[in-house]
C-alpha cells in the first residue's frame, strides 16, 4: 500500500488543507476557543471538579439537573448562534455597492446556515426541554420522569450533535444549504465537501436524543401525575408541554426519514431528491416541512405555557378561560399537521391546494387569537406585580401580535407569491420566534430560577437585559420587514441598491442593542450568584405562586416531595395555602428513587465517534462508534441493579433543615 | 370538558394497583388462533386476486386489495398489539387513532400535493426525463 | 368540582399529601414502560409513513429503468408474508407460555421466532441480491431507490427483532421470567407484531398493487 492510500484509510477525506488556517476571523476564534477551553479545563482539574462533575452532574439521571444541564447548553449555543446573527448584520450593513463587506460568499453562507439551524436545534429546543424538564414533573407532584436513564441519554445525544456542529466551525465546511439543507444545493453534485454531512450527523443524532425526551415527556405526563391530578386539573404549563412533546414525537421521525433519505443519496448514490434518473427534490421539501411547521408549534406551545403560569402568577388570579387554553392547545396540536404546504405556496401546486393549506394556516391563528384575549382577561382586573418574568409576557404580547399579522397575510397565496423568501418573510418568523418563544424562555429562566437555585435573579440586570431584547428586536426587526415589502429577498450577500443600505445600517444597530441585551443576561447571572446572599429565598415559594412546584423548597431535594401531594383543585399550591395546608414533619418513609449511570455518557461519546467518522470518510472510526453503540446499549441492558432507596432518617434530615430555614424566614 | 373530567382519580396510579403482577390484556389462546386464521385468510385472498387476475378488472382488484389490508391490519391491531379501550386508561387506543391520522395525512397529503406539483411543473414524461436532462 | 371532596372527606378538612405510599414506588421504574414503548412505536409508525409517501410519490419514477411489474417475484413475497404470519403466532404462544410462567415454553417458542425470523430476512436478501444482478440496484431510478429503502427499513427492524430475542434468551437464562424481562418479552411483543402490520402495508401498496399497475 502507499502511504497516500494508508492516510487516506486512517484519516479519509481529512486533509491539512481542511483546517481553515487561512482563514484569520476563524483562525482567532479558534484561538479564543482552543484558550477558553483550556482555561476551562485548567481550572476544573485545579479545583478537582471532575468527579464531582461526573458524579453528581453528567451521570445523573435527576430531571431537575438534566433541566438544568440543557438549558446551560441551550444559552452557550444563544451565544454561537448570536455571533453568527452579527456577522450577518455587519456583511449585510457593509456589502453595497463596490463593497463587498467582509465575508467571502462560501463563508457567508456557511454562516446564515448554522445560524438558523443553531437557533433552533441547539438554542430554543434545548431551552424549551430543559425548562419542560425542569418543572413538568415538580408541577404535577412526581419524583422524577417515567424513564430517568432515557432523560440523561436524550440530554447527551443533544451535546453530541452540538459538538459535531461546534467541530464543523474549525475541520472542514458546515452546510451552505440553509437551515434545512435543502436540495439540490445540498445534493453531493453540488456540495461535494462535508458541509451537509456534518448538518445531516449532528441533527440526526440530536434528533434522536430530542424524539427520546418527547417521548420521556409525554409518558411522564400520562403516568405520573399525583393522586387527584386529572388531566383537567393539570397546570397550563404542563398541557402545553403534553401537546408540545406528542408534536414532536410524530414529527421527528419525519425529518429523521427525510434526513436518511438525503444520506442515502450523498453516501450511497440513490435518487430520491437528485435531479436526474427519476428523484425529486420537491419531496424533500413536503417531507422536511412536514416536520417544520409543526415544528413552530412544539416551540410555542411551551412558550405559551410559560405565559400562562406567569401571568396568572403575577396577577394573583387563576388563569382566566383555562378550558379554553386547554382546548386551543389541544386544536393547534392538531391544526398544525395541516399547513406546512404554505412555506412552498410558490413551487407550483395550483389553486386547489394552495386554496386548502392558505384556509388551514388562517384558521390556526384563531386559537391562538383566543389565548392573546384569556392572558388580557387574566390581566384584567388583576393586581399586576411587574417583576421581570411579567415584563416578557407584555412584551410578548405586543410584539407576538405584530408577527400573528405579517403571519396570517402571509397565509394569503396571492400575497405570498409577492412576498415569499423575501425578507418581509424573514421578519414574520424572527417576529414570532424572538417575541414567542425567545421572550418565554427569558420570562420561564427569570421565574423559575429561584426554585433551581434558591436565589432570585438580580434585577437591575434584568431590566437591562429585558429592555435590550425588546428594543433592540424593533429596531433590527422593523427595518427588514420594509425591505422586504421592498422586494430584498433572503440570504443575500451583497446589494447594488445603496439607497437600501440605511435600513440595513438601522438593523446592525438593531443587532448591537441586542448583544447589550445578551450581555447584560450574562452579567445578571454572574451578579446574582455573586450575589445570592441578598437574593436568597428562604421560603421556597418567592412569587406567591400557584402551583405544586412552589410547594417544596427551593432548590428541591433531590426526592422533590416528601410525602407525594394529592392535588383538589388547578392551583394546586394556592388551595393547599387556602385550606389550611400544614407541611408534614415526621413519618418519613424510604423513597424509591433511580440510579445515575454513565451510559449516557458513553453512548453518545460512541454516537460522536460515528458521526464524525462517517463525516470524514473515515469508515474506521465510523464502524467502531456504531459497534460501541451497540455493545454498550445491549451492554446496558443486563444491569438490572438501577434503583435505591433513600432512607428515612436522610429524608428526615434534609426536610428538619428546611423546618428550620422556614422558621428562620418567618 | 366532561370527558376530561370524568376520569377517576386514581387513574394515573391505576398500573400501581397491580404492581409486579401486571399482566392483564395480552390474549388469550383462542384470540390469538383467531386473528391468526383470520389473518392468514385476510392475506391469502388479495394474493389470489392479484396473482390469478380473478376479478379481470385491475381498478376493482386494487380496491379489494387495499380493502382488506385495512381490514386485516385491525384484526392484527385487535388481537395481536391487544389495542383496546381499556389498555393505560385509553391511551393505548388514543394514541393508535392519533398516529393512524397522521399517517394518513403524511401519505394522502404528500401524494396529493405532490401530484399537483408534478402535473403543473412538469411537462415532461419519464422516458424524456431518463434521456439525462 | 375535586373528585376527593366528593368521596365522603370533610371538604374543610382535606387530604394533602399521601402518608403512607401505596406502592408508589414502581410508577417511575416500571409503570410507563408499556405505553411509554408503544408511543415509541407510534413514532416508528411515522417513519414508515414517510418512507411509505416517498415511495408513493417516486413510484412510477422509473428512469427508463425497470418497472414493478419486471422485478417483483410476487411467489417470493407471499412465502415471505406466511413466514412472517406464523412468526407472529409463534411469539403470540411465547407470551402465552410466559402468562403461565413456564420458562422453557417461552424459550422454545422465542427460538422459533426467531428462525422464522431470520428465515424471513434470508428471503429477502436473497430478492434483493437477485435484483442487484439483474441491474435493477436502488441506483438505478427513484422508483428503485424508495423501494429498497422502504422494505430495507422493515427488514432492518426485523433484524433489530432478531438481536433482541436473542438478548432475551440469555437474559432469561440468567435470571428467568422475572418481573423486569416480563415487561421486555411484553414490549419485544408490540414491536414483532407492529412489523407485521407495516408488512401488510409493505406487501399490499408496494408488491400488490405495484404489480397491478
Amino acid at each position: 500500500m502507499s502511504e497516500q492510500s494508508i492516510l487516506k484509510a486512517i484519516f479519509g477525506r481529512l486533509t491539512f488543507e481542511s483546517f481553515p488556517i487561512h482563514e484569520p476571523i476563524l483562525l482567532i476564534t479558534f484561538s479564543v476557543v482552543v484558550l477558553g477551553g483550556l482555561g476551562v479545563v485548567a481550572a476544573l482539574t485545579k479545583f478537582r471538579l471532575w468527579g464531582y462533575l461526573w458524579k453528581e452532574w453528567f451521570t445523573s439521571v435527576d430531571h431537575k439537573k438534566i433541566g438544568i444541564m440543557y438549558v446551560i447548553l441551550g444559552i452557550v449555543m444563544l451565544l454561537r448562534g448570536f455571533a453568527d446573527a452579527v456577522m450577518m448584520r455587519l456583511q449585510q450593513a457593509l456589502s453595497f455597492g463596490a463593497s463587498e463587506g467582509y465575508l467571502p460568499a462560501h463563508h457567508y453562507d456557511q454562516v446564515f446556515t448554522a445560524h438558523g439551524t443553531i437557533m433552533i436545534f441547539f438554542v430554543a429546543i434545548p431551552l424549551v426541554v430543559g425548562i419542560i424538564n425542569f418543572v413538568m414533573p415538580l408541577q404535577i407532584g412526581a419524583r422524577d420522569v417515567a424513564f430517568p436513564y432515557l432523560n440523561n441519554l436524550s440530554f447527551w445525544l443533544t451535546v453530541a450533535g452540538a459538538v459535531l456542529v461546534m467541530i464543523s466551525l474549525f475541520v472542514g465546511e458546515f452546510s451552505r444549504a440553509g437551515w434545512l439543507n435543502y436540495v439540490p444545493v445540498s445534493n453531493l453534485q453540488n456540495s461535494p465537501d462535508t458541509g451537509p454531512d456534518y448538518y445531516l450527523w449532528a441533527l440526526q443524532i440530536a434528533g434522536v436524543g430530542t424524539t427520546l425526551s418527547a417521548i420521556n415527556m409525554v409518558t411522564t405526563i400520562i403516568k405520573m401525575r399525583a393522586p387527584g391530578m386529572t388531566m383537567m386539573k393539570m397546570p397550563v404549563f404542563c398541557w402545553t408541554a403534553f401537546c408540545s412533546n406528542i408534536l414532536a414525537v410524530a414529527i421527528f421521525p419525519v425529518l429523521t426519514a427525510a434526513f436518511a433519505c438525503l444520506m442515502l443519496d450523498r453516501y450511497v448514490g440513490t435518487n430520491f431528491f437528485t435531479n436526474d434518473l427519476g428523484g425529486n427534490p420537491m419531496m424533500y421539501w413536503n417531507l422536511v416541512w412536514i416536520w417544520g411547521h409543526p415544528e413552530v408549534y412544539v416551540l410555542v406551545l411551551p412558550a405559551f405555557g410559560i405565559y400562562s403560569e406567569v401571568t396568572s402568577t403575577f396577577t394573583g388570579k387563576r388563569l382566566f378561560g383555562y378550558s379554553s387554553m386547554v382546548y386551543a392547545t389541544v386544536v393547534i396540536t392538531i391544526l398544525s399537521w395541516l399547513v406546512w404546504l404554505h412555506h412552498f405556496f410558490t413551487m407550483g401546486s395550483g389553486a386547489s391546494v394552495n386554496s386548502f393549506f392558505g384556509i388551514a394556516t388562517m384558521v390556526i391563528s384563531i386559537p391562538t387569537g383566543a389565548k392573546i384575549f384569556n392572558w388580557l382577561f387574566t390581566m384584567y382586573r388583576g393586581e399586576i406585580r411587574f417583576e421581570l418574568p411579567m415584563r416578557w409576557v407584555v412584551a410578548f404580547m405586543l410584539t407576538f401580535v405584530v408577527g400573528g399579522m405579517t403571519g396570517v397575510l402571509l397565509a394569503v397565496p396571492p400575497a405570498d407569491f409577492v412576498l415569499h423568501n423575501s425578507l418581509f418573510l424573514v421578519a414574520h418568523f424572527h417576529n414570532v420566534i424572538i417575541g414567542g418563544v425567545v421572550f418565554a424562555l427569558f420570562a420561564g429562566i427569570d421565574y423559575w430560577w429561584p426554585k433551581a437555585f434558591g436565589f432570585k435573579l438580580d434585577p437591575f440586570w434584568g431590566k437591562i437585559h429585558f429592555w435590550g431584547w425588546v428594543i433592540g428586536y424593533w429596531v433590527a426587526w422593523t427595518p427588514m420587514y420594509v425591505a422586504g415589502l421592498m422586494g430584498v429577498t433572503r440570504r443575500v450577500r451583497h446589494l447594488d441598491d445603496a439607497t437600501l443600505q440605511p435600513l440595513f445600517v438601522i438593523a446592525a444597530v438593531g443587532a448591537l442593542i441586542i448583544a447589550v441585551g445578551i450581555a447584560a443576561f450574562v452579567i445578571q447571572i454572574v451578579v446574582s450568584i455573586i450575589k445570592r446572599d441578598q437574593l436568597r429565598d428562604t421560603t421556597g415559594d418567592p412569587w406567591q405562586g400557584r402551583t405544586l412546584e412552589w410547594s417544596t423548597s427551593s432548590p428541591p431535594p433531590a426526592y422533590n416531595f416528601a410525602f407525594t401531594p394529592v392535588i383538589h383543585d388547578l392551583d394546586a399550591w394556592y388551595d393547599m395555602k387556602n385550606r389550611g395546608y400544614e407541611r408534614p414533619v415526621t413519618g418519613y418513609l424510604p423513597i424509591h428513587m433511580p440510579r445515575n449511570t454513565g451510559a449516557g455518557v458513553i453512548l453518545s461519546a460512541f454516537a460522536l465517534m460515528l458521526g464524525f467518522g462517517m463525516v470524514w470518510y473515515m469508515w474506521w472510526l465510523a464502524g467502531l462508534g456504531f459497534v460501541g453503540l451497540i455493545a454498550t446499549a445491549i451492554g446496558h441492558t443486563f444491569n438490572y441493579d438501577r434503583d435505591y432507596y433513600i432512607q428515612p432518617d436522610e429524608v428526615a434530615r434534609v426536610e428538619d433543615e428546611r423546618t428550620r430555614l422556614l422558621g428562620a424566614g418567618a | 370538558m366532561s370527558a376530561l373530567h370524568g376520569n377517576h382519580h386514581g387513574e394515573a396510579h391505576s398500573p400501581d394497583l397491580h404492581g409486579h403482577g401486571d399482566t392483564h390484556g395480552h390474549g388469550s389462546r383462542k384470540g390469538y388462533l383467531i386473528g391468526f386464521a383470520l389473518s392468514v385468510v385476510l392475506t391469502a385472498i388479495p394474493f389470489w386476486l392479484v396473482m390469478t387476475g380473478a376479478l379481470h378488472n385491475t381498478q376493482a382488484t386494487a380496491l379489494a386489495v387495499i380493502a382488506l389490508a385495512m381490514v386485516q391490519i385491525l384484526v392484527h391491531t385487535v388481537s395481536f398489539l391487544h389495542v383496546n379501550t381499556r389498555g393505560e386508561g385509553g391511551w393505548t387506543l388514543l394514541a393508535y387513532m392519533f398516529t393512524a391520522v397522521l399517517v394518513l395525512i403524511v401519505i394522502a397529503g404528500s401524494l396529493w400535493i405532490m401530484y399537483h406539483l408534478n402535473n403543473n411543473m412538469m411537462a415532461m414524461t419519464a422516458g424524456e426525463m431518463s434521456n439525462g436532462m | 368540582m375535586a373528585t376527593y371532596a366528593m368521596n365522603g372527606e370533610a371538604a374543610a378538612n382535606p387530604t394533602f399529601y399521601l402518608a403512607e405510599e401505596e406502592s408508589h414506588d414502581h410508577a417511575h421504574s416500571g409503570g410507563g414502560t408499556m405505553i411509554g414503548f408503544w408511543i415509541y412505536l407510534m413514532s416508528d409508525a411515522l417513519i414508515f409513513a414517510s418512507l411509505f409517501a416517498t415511495y408513493g410519490v417516486l413510484s412510477t419514477s422509473y428512469a427508463g429503468g425497470p418497472s414493478p411489474r419486471h422485478i417483483f417475484e410476487l411467489p417470493l413475497v407471499a412465502v415471505n408474508t406466511a413466514i412472517l404470519l406464523v412468526s407472529s403466532i409463534t411469539y403470540g404462544f411465547a407470551m402465552l407460555a410466559m402468562e403461565e410462567n413456564k420458562l422453557g415454553g417461552v424459550r422454545l417458542w422465542l427460538a422459533i421466532t426467531a428462525l422464522l425470523g431470520m428465515g424471513f430476512v434470508g428471503v429477502e436478501l436473497f430478492e434483493f441480491s437477485n435484483l442487484i444482478a439483474e441491474g435493477a440496484t436502488p441506483m438505478r431510478s427513484g422508483f428503485l431507490s424508495a423501494f429498497f429503502t422502504l422494505v430495507a427499513t422493515h427488514g432492518l427492524h426485523v433484524t433489530v427483532g432478531i438481536i433482541w430475542i436473542g438478548v432475551m434468551l440469555v437474559q432469561l437464562s440468567q435470571r428467568g421470567l422475572h418481573f423486569e424481562n416480563k415487561k421486555r418479552l411484553m414490549c419485544l411483543s408490540m414491536f414483532w407484531h407492529f412489523l407485521d402490520v407495516v408488512w401488510i402495508g409493505v406487501f399490499t401498496f408496494v408488491y400488490l398493487l405495484g404489480v397491478l399497475r
